[in-house]
């Protein structure tokens, strides 16, 4: 037996239109076709590129680094390019606020400031200043190395990774309690 | 050999007249029920007919003993058994095609060489290729991934034919340099893991284009060298490689961007 559901002919207009008692009764087909759910609209080939252009317009863009797991690669290049932008703020702040008011940013003046600093402070103020400095010297010397054309594999890259992170920290604590 | 035995027992003869494709219902041995082990996927949906709703992230649980090993497997499941909307693309199922290339746990990666985590505890989030854009669900927009691909001449190009008017030979040594380049499938899993190129897609060429731009400037038969270096002389182009390595980490075929767009910063710093 060749039943009508091993062949997917379930729904009942298809039953209806297969089964030879109603083949003959157009009025009905037409009645039960008419009551289809989806409607297609007939358009010229010429319209794709509109409807193309407009769904365009309206499509959002995927999510990045907010889903992306954080890796090494990515994460310590973030911080190479903070760290090194925050170094140049504090360099140029510095710079120009001596240019413009040499009498109270000088050495001595500063080193008197920071003398009367409670420790808590200091120490804090040291971390704050070294743990860039630290991360940003040594990576910049293992992007120099990339530059070279050396340590360009993933088992490269993480090596080198580690090692500076690990050189960084061991600095920052010599800096501080320089 | 194993087989033989298997091509000498007769046809199971209901399924023949029922015309149907599903497995023989009685088998020679009873197979013991796998236990359920259910797991959570979470995927992005967007339907570009809403275009209005947001993007958002809709939970599927499937039992993974009755889902093959791949991330793949299991979408299609999904699309399958549950929900007939979701939109992937997918062919070869081996790796070779790279359609199915996606962000997998926040990795990106081809959905078809990626295995399920079985750790039922944990869920799965899956989201198309990142900072694309959405065509629908996972299938992200890459046209202008492949228009910059087009903008390298990516195609022999030596004005002078050989003398046998054969084929260009080269030398086994200058074949190998090919190798770690030509079998980029261009799956743009590297260019999408790129900062770099989320942020100047418009400009920057990204890695894969930039390997494939390499991988012809290396080919001994090629004579337009210089002029391939001369379109990658600027700001854009190749120097927005900042030497992050998410290209090299994330390629699902293994292979190196990351070097290949070193050579390039070299080739071009000798000049």
């Amino acid at each position: 037996m060749m039943s009508t559901r091993a062949l997917g002919l379930g729904s009942p207009l298809r039953k209806a239109i297969f089964s030879p008692s109603l083949a003959r009764n157009q009025a009905l087909i037409r009645t039960t076709l008419a009551k289809r759910a989806i409607q297609t609209e007939s358009l010229p080939p010429s319209a794709a590129v509109d409807i193309l252009n407009k769904q365009r317009l309206k499509r959002p863009s995927s999510p990045h680094f907010t889903i992306y797991q954080p890796q090494i690669t990515w994460i310590g290049s973030i911080f190479h390019r903070a760290t090194g932008g925050a170094l140049s703020a504090v360099l140029y702040g510095f710079s120009l606020a001596y240019l413009f008011a040499p009498g109270t940013f000088d050495s001595v003046h500063v080193v008197e400031f920071v003398a009367g600093l409670p420790d808590a402070v200091k120490y804090t103020g040291k971390a704050l200043l070294a743990a860039p400095f630290a991360f940003h010297s040594l990576n910049g010397m293992r992007h120099l190395s990339w530059d070279m054309g050396k340590f360009m594999s993933i088992k490269g890259v993480y090596q080198t990774g580690y090692t500076v992170l690990a050189a960084s920290a061991i600095s920052t604590i010599a800096l501080i309690f320089m | 050999m194993s087989f033989l035995p298997r091509l000498s027992r007769p046809v199971c003869s209901s399924a023949a007249r029922h015309f149907s494709s599903s497995a023989p219902r009685a088998l020679a041995t009873p197979v013991a029920e796998k236990p359920v082990l259910n797991k959570e996927f979470k995927i992005y949906r967007w339907n570009p007919d809403e275009p209005a709703k947001k993007p958002t992230l809709q939970s599927y649980t499937i039992d993974l003993n009755q889902t093959g090993p791949m991330i793949l497997d299991a979408l299609i499941k999904i699309k399958n058994e549950m929900d007939p909307t979701l939109t992937f693309r997918r062919s070869c199922r081996e790796g070779i095609c790279g359609s199915c290339a996606m962000n997998i746990d926040g990795q990106n990666t081809l959905a078809c060489l990626c295995r399920i985590d079985r750790n039922g505890g944990k869920d799965t989030k899956i989201y198309p290729l990142p900072h694309m854009y959405v065509v629908k669900d996972l299938v992200p927009d890459l046209t202008l991934f492949y228009k910059q691909y087009k903008s390298i001449k990516p195609y022999l190009q030596n004005p002078n034919p050989p003398e046998d008017g054969k084929e260009f030979l080269q030398s086994p040594e200058d074949r190998k340099k090919l190798d770690g380049m030509y079998e980029c499938i261009l799956c743009a899993c590297c260019s999408t893991s790129c900062p770099s190129y989320w942020w100047n897609q418009d400009e920057y060429l990204g890695p894969a284009t930039l390997m494939q731009a390499y991988r012809w400037i290396a080919d001994s038969r090629d004579t337009h060298t210089a002029e391939r270096k001369e379109v990658l002389q600027n700001e854009m182009s190749l120097y927005r490689c900042h030497t992050i390595f998410n290209c090299s980490r994330t390629c699902p075929k293994g292979l190196n961007p990351a070097l290949a767009i070193a050579k390039i910063k070299m080739e071009l710093a000798a000049d």
